[in-house]
């Protein structure tokens, strides 16, 4: 009895893992497939991409796509500056939270619960766009580079990550410690608090980073000059208003070699893009699940 | 479990009693001892006050008659003016109806996905698949919406898009995906779930991680299948998780993404794309409507605040896991 059991059941269980594996395999293909073709586009020749002979692997090879990117003046600038806004931004970022994050992680400061109910509300309410958009306006910054960096200068949720990370993984002793021997507050935090929390450090730049990089909201609100958008502006222009102006493009004098190389272009864009970002992302990912981890842990 | 949380939560009160006597014997000095702490924080709350506190004392221009030359508090009072003009106009129920729709469609379908890929990934023992699918179903969460949405054009484009030779492979003839309004939903929601399952099954597969193994071995002493481990062990293991998510996302239901919305629309799906976040934009922002705009605006963050309260009140009352 307790054998037939065992059999039929390790039948259902294979059932079950096999049909596990193909549902696993089908998501696997799912996801990777639309990202190999988009990349094998960028690497054919204009030709292939519009009679739609690529399917897989490049055909073709070509690099007249990425050629035509990088004489782009509009996007080697928007390039530049969201390199500017990420950097400098993240930079921001990362000391405020810090700021934040360090003293209200301390079961000893003052009026700590105060500024959490005061982080929580407005997770849950804000005053709207037309609002921010006044405050933005009043505090002088609309049309600078300002205004990519101080209006999101801090994250909420990434202070609440970060608090919880100090209060589970700072030892207390090590405060008192440090107290005795005469240890400023700033001094600790930089010279002891600091150092022990690379893996939370690595976690709220690249969260950050992947916000900066991606941001273009802002600049669609806040932004009327072109020399200060940043490379996601330019792609909406390409991409998606299809607003490529013909000076643009080099090497192309005839109308179908244009068009072709405008939807050629348009992958490669995707690849250039997107590469900077993913790029960190197999450095940082040990840090970042973790730090996804400590955040949906309720503080 | 609930006598245990009971036992915490005493011992807080305690402590909170305890440490408020403290407290006032010597705030001051220990205010004074730590001044470096509240001279940290003080940036950030000024950043907070001015970029978050401001903008929301700003609303009441939803019940104000915006004057630029004014400004905010200068300008006239008109009560109710602006939200009854929302609610009489057109558009509202065409707005509403469309919000929801996508809103509601987007929960039904991206809430339960991670959760879907989180157990199945669970199962796999092979750690070398697991981990690669892991890596791959995350990627696409660095993509930006610009990006992401190119490339839902380029793909559905009954020109370029490989989903169109797939149809003609098939002597189907092209369609303009993205000119039919019926189908901007469906675009909308299983794109962002292509773009986001792999993020979400991370906390999930967290979850999965801390159940205790003591529940395997009893199960498989007890003859389940892998069926009957998932379905009593790990559902209900991850419940707690699921539910607090499931709140946080109830409470943003009229927030649908207005990136992605509005870079997705075009003259030929306005019908159905039209949500209150693009219509607040356009009327606000490129209308320059201000106190209309901001009126519809803070009828949809009012909406959304009682979604919150009473979906969290609700979790309280049938289970242990609430946001407070």
């Amino acid at each position: 009895m307790a054998r037939t059991n065992a059999i039929r059941e390790s039948f259902g269980d294979k059932l079950f893992l096999t049909l596990i594996y193909a549902f696993l395999s089908i998501i696997l293909l799912a996801v990777l497939y639309p990202l190999i073709y988009i990349l094998s586009s960028s690497f054919s020749s204009p030709q292939a991409v519009i009679s739609g002979r690529v399917w897989l692997l490049p055909v073709d090879f070509s690099l007249a796509g990425y050629k035509a990117i990088f004489s782009n003046p509009q996007i080697m600038t928007g390039y530049g500056n969201s390199l500017f806004y990420t950097v400098f931004g993240v930079l921001i970022n990362v000391c405020l939270t810090i700021m934040l994050a360090y003293p209200i992680s301390k079961s000893t400061f003052y009026g700590r619960h105060i500024i959490m109910v005061l982080l929580v509300i407005t997770m849950m309410f804000s005053g709207g766009l037309i609002p921010y958009y006044l405050t933005v306006k009043n505090v002088g910054i609309l049309d600078t580079r300002w205004a990519m960096l101080l209006p999101g200068a801090m994250a909420v949720w990434q202070v609440i990550i970060a608090r919880t990370f100090f209060q589970s993984s700072i030892p207390k002793e090590l405060g008192e410690a440090a107290e005795l021997d005469g240890c400023t507050d700033i001094g600790f935090l930089w010279r002891v608090v600091i150092p022990l929390s690379k893996p939370i450090l690595a976690v709220l730049v690249l969260m950050y980073a992947v916000g900066h990089w991606n941001a273009y909201f802002e600049a669609l609100i806040f932004l009327k000059s072109q020399g200060l958008f940043p490379l996601q502006i330019v792609l909406r222009n390409i991409l998606i208003l299809n607003s490529i102006d013909s000076s643009m493009m080099v090497d192309a004098n005839k109308m179908a070699a244009m068009q072709g190389l405008r939807d050629l272009l348009k992958f490669s864009l995707i690849v250039v893009a997107t590469v900077p970002i993913l790029a960190i992302y197999p450095f940082v990912q040990k840090y970042f699940v973790q730090g996804i981890l400590i955040g949906s842990l309720k503080g | 479990m609930s006598s245990s949380t009971g036992v915490i939560e005493r011992e807080k009160t305690e402590a909170r009693t305890s440490g408020s006597l403290l407290l006032l014997r010597d705030r001051g000095k220990r205010i004074k001892r730590h001044w470096q702490l509240y001279l940290l924080v003080l940036l950030p709350l000024a950043y907070l006050v001015i970029f978050k506190y401001i903008p929301m004392y700003g609303a009441q221009i939803a019940f104000r008659e915006f004057s630029p030359v004014r400004g905010i508090l200068g300008s006239e009072w008109v009560g109710l003016a602006n939200f009854n003009t929302f609610f009489k106009s057109p558009n509202f129920w065409m707005l509403i109806k469309n919000t929801l729709i996508i809103s509601t469609y987007s929960l039904i379908v991206g809430f339960p996905a991670p959760i879907i890929l989180a157990l199945a990934l669970n199962e796999v023992r092979s750690m070398r698949f697991k981990r690669f699918v892991q890596m791959v179903t995350f990627a696409p969460y660095f993509i930006s919406t610009i990006v992401m949405v190119s490339m839902i054009i380029l793909f559905l484009s009954p020109r370029l898009g490989f989903i169109d030779h797939i149809l003609s492979a098939f002597g189907q003839e092209a369609v303009n995906f993205m000119g039919v309004p019926s189908y901007f939903s469906s675009i909308f929601v299983w794109s962002n779930v292509w773009q986001g399952i792999g993020y979400g099954a991370v906390i999930y597969l967290a979850a999965l991680a801390g159940i205790n193994t003591d529940l395997y071995e009893a199960a498989r002493v007890d003859g389940a299948s892998r069926i009957q481990k998932v379905w009593h062990i790990d559902i209900p293991g991850i419940m707690p998780a699921a539910t607090i998510l499931l709140i946080l996302n109830v409470g943003q239901i009229m927030n649908v993404g207005f990136e992605k919305i509005y870079l997705m629309q075009n003259p030929l799906n306005t019908s159905t794309s039209e949500v209150i976040s693009t219509y607040v934009y356009k009327i606000g922002l490129l209308g320059a409507n201000f106190s209309f705009s901001a009126a519809v605006d803070l009828f949809n963050s009012v909406i959304n605040l009682i979604l919150l309260l009473s979906v969290n009140y609700f979790a309280r009352r049938v289970s242990e896991s609430s946001l407070w």
